[in-house]
C-alpha cells in the first residue's frame, strides 16, 4: 500500500447558518463577509503543518490540490503549496502527490510541466504528477473556459506536457488550443522518462478509457465511500480487464474521509460536527454552476438516467444525517483504531486499490483536532495496513527512489520526531 | 398546422450533418432557433402561411448527431458552415429571422457575407455587451431563476407551456438531454461572455432590418435594442408590450404580424 494525506485546505468557521443563508459554497461566497486575509493565514499554515505531521508520522505521500472561488478548498496554486512541503520534506521518505495543478485552467500548459519539473528537482524526484480536468465550478465559472471544450483542452494539454518532459531536442507545438514557436523545457523532471501521472476521476468511461490507454494511474475521488465506490471500481477493473491490462491494485487510487480517535465513542464526540459541517456545507453547491457541455454528451445522458434513481434523495436526505449515518452508511470510517482497521482493510481488499489518499482534516476540524487524527492515524492504523499488495505487486506509479521499503517505520519515526521536539 | 419536413444537410466536407425542417409556401426564410434547441411551434406555423420557412438546427443540436459540434470550432466556422447550408438548401439569398442565440447567428452572417441576407429580423439577439446592464449567464442559471427572465409573466400560460414537464420519465430524459445538449454546443460560441465582436462587424450589414424587443427580457435588456439599430445602417426597433425574451411565444400574434408585415409576407 500507498497511504498518503491528502488536504483541502477549507474554510473551518462558516457559520452554522452557512447553507440557509448563502446560495454556494462555490464560485459566489462572499470572501469579506466570510473571511479575512489573516485568518486565512492561519488556514494555510495549520495546512501545510499538518501535512508536515504526516510526513514526519510516515505517511507514505501528501496530497494538495487546486480550487478556485471557494470555501470548500481554496488551494488556487497548489504548487505554491508543493514548494513549501517539496523543501520542508527534503531527503523525507515522502511523496508530494500534486492532485493537483488543473490542466485546461493553465496556460499554457506548459507551466505545469515546468513547475511540476522545480516540484521534482527540489525533492529529489519524488513527485507524483496529478493531472486533474478540474470542476465546472473552477475552470468554466472561475477561468471561464468554454464547457464542452474543457475535455479537448484536457487531452491537448496531458499531450504536451508529457512531450514537453521526454522530447530531448526542442520542438515547434501545433495544437487547436496552444501554440508554441519552441519549447526547450527548463528544467527537466529528475524522474525518466517523467513523473508517475494519476488522473483523477469522478467514474466516468471516458476517462477510464484515456487512464487505460495512457498507462496512467486512475483515481476516484468520491466523498461517498468504499461501499458506494465499490460498484464503481468493479466496473472499472473489469474495464481494465477488458482492455487486457495488468490488475496491478497500483493502478487505481481512492480517496476516502477518516476520522481516529481512542474509542468509537469518543470518534462521535470528536467528529461529528466537523462531519456534518463538511457535508451540509462544504458541500453546499448549486448545481447551475456546472453549466451545460461539462459533461460529454454520453456522461450526460448516464447522469440524466442516474438522477431519477435514488441518489437525489439520499443527497437531500443528508442535512438529517448523524454521525451513525455517515459512518454506518460508510461515507466516513470513523471510531477506535479498531474499527478504522478493519473497515479500511475492508476497502483496500473490496476495492483492490493499491493507493489510499485519506482526508484526515474534514470540514471544520479544529487544528489539535486534525494533528490527533493524523498522529492515531499514523501510529495505530498505518503500520497495520501498510504491507498490503507490497509482496504481490510493484507500484509502478510512484516515484521509483520511494518504492523499496520505508527506511523507518511508523514507531521509529513517532519517536524521533518526540525526541527532535 | 404546416405540414413540416425534414431536409438533411451535409456541410463542412461532409463533417457536419444536421436538419433543416421546412414547411410553407411562398419566397424563402430561413430562422435561426435560440440557445435551448428548436421547436417547430405557432409563429413558424405563422410564418409558413406566407413563406417558405427553412429552420436549420445549430451543429450538434439535431437528435442523433451530438457530436456534429465538433469539427466546428469557432464562430468563424460556423458562419461559413451556414453559407454552405443555404448552398444545400439552394438559398441565394433569403430572409434571415433569428431568435437570441439565433439572433446572433443571424446577424453574423448577414454582416460577414452581405449579400447573402435579403432582409433580417433580430428578436432579441444576443451579441453585444454593456458592462452597465450585463446580459445574464443563461447556461448558470437555476431553472426556477430562469421563468422571471424569460418571461413577462413567468406565471402564464406560456411560461407554464415551457416548464411542464413531459408526462412519462423517458420522454422527460429525452427533453432534458436534448435541451441541455442544445445550450451546451451553442454555448461553444458564447462562453463565457457572448460578446464576440459583432460591434464591430454590424455596420457591415445590408438588409434592412427589423428589431423586435419583449419590452420586459430580463435576460437581454431591452435597453439593447438601440445598441443594434444605432450600428446597423438600415434598422429600427419595435418593442413589444407583455413579453420576455420570447415575445413569439408570450405574444405570437403581435410578433408574427410584427415579422410578417416587414418581410412583405
Amino acid at each position: 500500500m500507498k497511504i498518503s494525506m491528502f488536504h483541502l485546505m477549507p474554510h473551518r468557521e462558516l457559520p452554522d447558518d452557512f447553507e440557509e443563508r448563502y446560495h454556494s459554497v462555490w464560485v459566489d461566497p462572499p470572501f469579506h463577509e466570510l473571511a479575512t486575509p489573516e485568518r486565512v493565514g492561519d488556514y494555510y499554515n495549520w495546512t501545510l503543518d499538518e501535512l508536515m505531521h504526516a510526513a514526519n508520522l510516515g505517511f507514505d505521500g501528501i496530497c494538495v490540490n487546486e480550487h478556485h472561488q471557494n470555501a470548500y478548498g481554496f488551494m488556487p496554486g497548489p504548487n505554491v503549496m508543493g514548494g513549501a512541503l517539496a523543501r520542508a520534506t527534503r531527503g523525507q521518505d515522502v511523496a508530494l502527490v500534486q492532485m493537483g495543478a488543473t490542466l485546461p485552467t493553465t496556460n499554457p500548459p506548459i507551466r505545469i510541466a515546468e513547475e511540476y519539473a522545480m516540484l521534482d528537482c527540489i525533492s529529489g524526484g519524488r513527485l507524483v504528477a496529478g493531472m486533474p480536468l478540474g470542476t465546472a465550478m473552477d475552470a468554466n465559472m472561475g477561468y471561464g473556459i468554454t464547457p464542452i471544450e474543457q475535455r479537448e483542452r484536457y487531452y491537448e494539454a496531458h499531450d504536451l506536457i508529457l512531450k514537453a518532459w521526454q522530447s530531448r531536442e526542442p520542438f515547434p507545438y501545433n495544437g487547436k488550443y496552444t501554440q508554441l514557436p519552441m519549447v526547450n523545457l527548463w528544467p527537466r523532471p529528475v524522474q525518466q522518462p517523467h513523473p508517475p501521472v494519476w488522473v483523477p476521476g469522478m467514474g466516468s468511461l471516458s476517462t477510464w478509457e484515456f487512464a487505460a490507454e495512457q498507462g496512467h494511474c486512475y483515481c476516484f475521488l468520491s466523498y461517498f465511500g468504499h461501499a458506494r465506490g465499490k460498484a464503481v471500481m468493479d466496473s472499472f477493473w473489469e474495464f481494465m480487464d477488458s482492455k487486457e491490462k495488468e490488475l496491478n491494485p497500483y493502478r487505481a487510487g481512492f480517496l476516502q474521509l477518516v476520522a481516529v480517535s481512542e474509542t468509537d465513542a469518543q470518534a462521535e464526540r470528536d467528529y461529528e460536527q466537523h462531519i456534518k459541517y463538511f457535508f451540509e456545507k462544504c458541500l453546499h453547491i448549486a448545481p447551475e454552476f456546472t453549466p451545460p457541455g461539462h459533461q460529454d454528451y454520453r456522461s450526460l445522458e448516464n447522469n440524466l438516467r442516474r438522477m431519477l434513481s435514488q441518489q437525489m434523495s439520499e443527497q437531500q436526505r443528508l442535512s438529517d444525517w448523524s454521525f451513525k449515518d455517515y459512518v454506518d452508511n460508510q461515507y466516513v470510517i470513523s471510531g477506535g483504531p479498531e474499527s478504522v482497521r478493519d473497515q479500511l482493510e475492508e476497502l483496500i481488499k473490496s476495492l483492490r486499490v493499491g493507493n489510499l489518499m485519506l482526508l484526515l482534516q474534514i470540514g471544520s476540524m479544529p487544528h489539535e483536532l486534525a494533528m490527533k487524527n493524523i498522529e492515531l492515524m499514523a501510529t495505530e492504523v498505518l503500520p497495520q495496513i501498510r504491507h498490503h499488495w507490497t509482496d504481490e505487486w510493484e507500484n509502478k506509479w510512484w516515484p521509483e527512489s520511494l518504492r523499496g521499503g520505508r527506511q523507518m517505520n511508523a514507531e521509529a519515526e513517532v519517536a524521533a520526531v518526540a525526541g527532535g521536539s | 398546422m404546416a405540414a413540416v419536413s425534414e431536409r438533411e444537410t451535409k456541410v463542412w466536407q461532409g463533417k457536419v450533418q444536421s436538419r433543416a425542417l421546412v414547411a410553407g409556401d411562398g419566397p424563402p426564410l430561413v430562422f435561426f432557433h435560440g440557445a435551448m434547441g428548436l421547436t417547430w411551434d405557432p409563429f413558424l406555423d405563422a410564418l409558413a402561411e406566407s413563406f417558405t420557412v427553412y429552420a436549420p438546427e445549430h451543429p450538434g443540436t439535431t437528435p442523433g448527431q451530438p457530436d456534429a459540434i465538433k469539427p466546428i470550432d469557432n464562430l468563424w466556422d460556423l458562419v461559413l458552415s451556414y453559407y454552405e447550408v443555404f448552398d444545400e438548401l439552394g438559398l441565394e439569398s433569403p430572409a434571415v429571422v433569428g431568435h437570441s442565440f439565433g439572433g446572433m447567428v443571424a446577424a453574423e452572417v448577414a454582416a460577414t457575407n452581405p449579400s447573402r441576407v435579403s432582409r433580417l429580423a433580430l428578436i432579441d439577439p444576443v451579441g453585444l455587451w454593456r458592462d452597465d446592464t450585463p446580459v445574464k449567464n443563461w447556461m448558470a442559471t437555476a431553472p426556477q431563476d430562469l421563468g422571471p427572465l424569460l418571461f413577462a409573466d413567468p406565471t402564464g400560460p406560456a411560461a407554464q407551456m415551457m416548464a411542464a414537464p413531459p408526462p412519462d420519465p423517458e420522454a422527460g430524459i429525452q427533453m432534458a438531454l436534448r435541451t441541455t445538449w442544445s445550450l451546451a454546443c451553442t454555448g461553444k460560441f458564447v462562453w463565457p461572455i457572448p460578446d464576440k465582436g459583432l460591434k464591430k462587424r454590424l455596420h457591415r450589414i445590408t438588409a434592412p432590418t427589423l428589431i423586435l424587443w419583449g419590452e420586459q427580457d430580463g435576460l437581454v435588456p431591452p435597453v439593447y435594442a438601440g445598441d443594434f439599430e444605432n450600428a446597423i445602417p438600415d434598422a429600427r426597433v419595435e418593442l413589444i408590450a407583455g413579453a420576455g425574451h420570447v415575445p413569439q411565444v408570450e405574444q405570437l400574434e403581435q410578433t408574427a404580424t410584427a415579422v410578417k408585415g416587414f418581410l412583405g409576407g
